[in-house]
């Protein structure tokens, strides 16, 4: 294998697993987390791709795009903790609300006889009134 | 390309998908951080086995740097326990929990 | 039977859907050419007309100036973003931080100097070694973070047209510098040969300057106001 098919696979699997990070934690910073981890995999494979030709120079030309997109990335993460930041300080929770998504720390029996109902609510976004979060803003 | 450089690019390229699954599922942010940190500082030898010294140079002082300082700090803000999780692994929970008190 | 089903949408359609999109990636990554179609050889002869020897800052400063241009706006933006969102800023000046940790302050008294030096020697040798603005950039925003960490430098909210001039630095002696290579007659970001080099240093040390305020603005959070949307839920 070469460097290039090593590294190659190696970004394919952690964009993946980024990815399925970024769908299945409702954790803001988590979710910031896996999109870091998700914009390295995608920074690795245009490097990789630049060493493909392993006795020649590599391509300077993905190295300068990548150097760029780190400094843009950490930019974005900043500007993505901030509005996390935000979230929390309105609804309490590091997380966007949507649907059954727990506020307190109700007891888990009881959550789970409502379940069937939060499944329900989801055919119906008007009726889920979310009644339980109040926005001090 | 040698055996010994073969081993380290295959060592290097196994460890990433590992840290990357443990960055994002343990269940403590902080050390999920910690986590990330490594991962960054990983990469950027990665960056140098790939020829790539200015891109290492930026993402060991970013990558692992500040961005690791910029987590941090909204952890200390927000505080570090993953509490909120998806709903079905919480019933999972629950019904683990009701299954070992009955 | 309807956990069973909570689990399968949260986490194991996703699982498997990721996956799918997983091999088609492998698939494509896989059926790259070996032989690549790369600008390493249209780099390499123009190398010698950029005015600098290391192909990645004539690639950052010369032949794709356009796109460094553009990430300094979104690095603009970013720091417009934060400070719009009223978030608290870092706390700086507390004394009590500093008292608890004087390993910080010693550390940082120590690292500071150096790192602001290092930050200037990879600037500068940039155009012909591995280094540049960006990389100079983000070691004098380490430097800068520590700094703010240790209550050593601190942002006060009547300072707040400093920190405006170093936002936009960057940025408009960029577009100085590409407006007058329109005046001049040239395409836009297309520097004159023999002021190539010149253009590039000047461009790289306010670039350096810039990028490294700017990403220590970001972690700073929001510009200093009276009152900030956190103060309710902040212990402190």
């Amino acid at each position: 294998m070469s460097q290039f098919q090593i590294y190659g696979l190696a970004s394919v699997l952690i964009f993946s697993i980024g990815l399925y990070g970024f769908i299945v934690h409702p954790h803001l910073v988590r979710k910031i987390l896996a999109m870091n981890i998700m914009s390295s995999g995608i920074f690795l494979l245009l490097v990789s791709a630049a060493r493909r030709d392993m006795h020649a120079i590599p391509d300077p030309v993905p190295h300068a795009m990548v150097l760029t997109g780190i400094v843009v990335s950490v930019s974005m993460t900043a500007f993505a903790l901030a509005l996390t930041r935000r979230v929390v300080a309105a609804t309490g929770v590091a997380a966007l609300l949507w649907m059954d998504a727990p506020v307190e720390a109700a007891p888990i029996a009881a959550r789970n006889d409502e379940h069937s109902r939060d499944l329900d609510r989801v055919a119906d976004p008007v009726a889920a009134d979310r009644d339980d979060i109040h926005l001090s803003v | 390309m040698t055996v010994s450089a073969w081993v380290f690019d295959m060592v290097l390229a196994a460890g990433l998908p590992v840290l990357a699954w443990s960055v994002l599922h343990t269940r403590d942010l902080f050390k999920a951080v910690a986590l990330f940190i490594a991962y960054g500082l990983l990469i950027a030898i990665i960056w140098v086995r790939l020829h790539a010294p200015d891109v290492a140079l930026a993402e060991a002082a970013i990558g692992a740097g500040l961005t690791g300082a910029l987590l941090l700090d909204t952890l200390g803000r927000i505080g570090s326990r993953d509490t909120i999780e998806s709903d079905a692994s919480q019933s999972a929970a629950g019904e683990r929990d009701q299954d070992k008190n009955a | 039977m309807l956990k069973l089903t909570a689990i399968w949408l949260t986490h194991l359609l996703p699982g498997l859907l990721v996956t799918i999109f997983g091999i088609f990636l492998l698939q494509a990554v896989i059926a790259l050419p070996a032989q690549p179609v790369g600008l390493t050889t249209e780099v390499q002869r123009e190398l010698p007309n950029s005015g600098v020897t290391n192909p990645v800052t004539a690639v950052l400063l010369n032949f794709r100036g356009y796109d460094t241009l553009l990430e300094i706006a979104v690095l603009l933006l970013a720091v417009v973003a934060v400070w719009s969102l009223h978030v608290v800023p870092l706390r700086t000046g507390h004394a009590r931080y500093v008292a608890e940790t004087p390993v910080l302050a010693h550390l940082v008294r120590l690292l500071a100097p150096v790192m602001i030096l290092v930050a200037g020697y990879i600037t500068w040798i940039g155009s012909a070694r591995p280094g540049g603005a960006f990389q100079g950039g983000s070691v004098l925003a380490a430097a800068m973070v520590l700094l703010l960490l240790a209550s050593m430098i601190g942002i006060r909210p009547r300072q707040r047209w400093p920190l405006r001039v170093v936002a936009v630095l960057g940025l408009a002696v960029f577009v100085v510098i590409a407006g007058g290579t329109l005046v001049v007659g040239n395409q836009f970001l297309e520097y004159p040969r023999n002021q190539a080099y010149a253009l590039m240093l000047v461009l790289e040390s306010v670039l350096t300057i810039s990028i490294g305020g700017t990403l220590a603005l970001l972690f700073f959070g929001a510009i200093p106001e009276t009152a900030s949307f956190e103060t309710m839920n902040d212990e402190g």
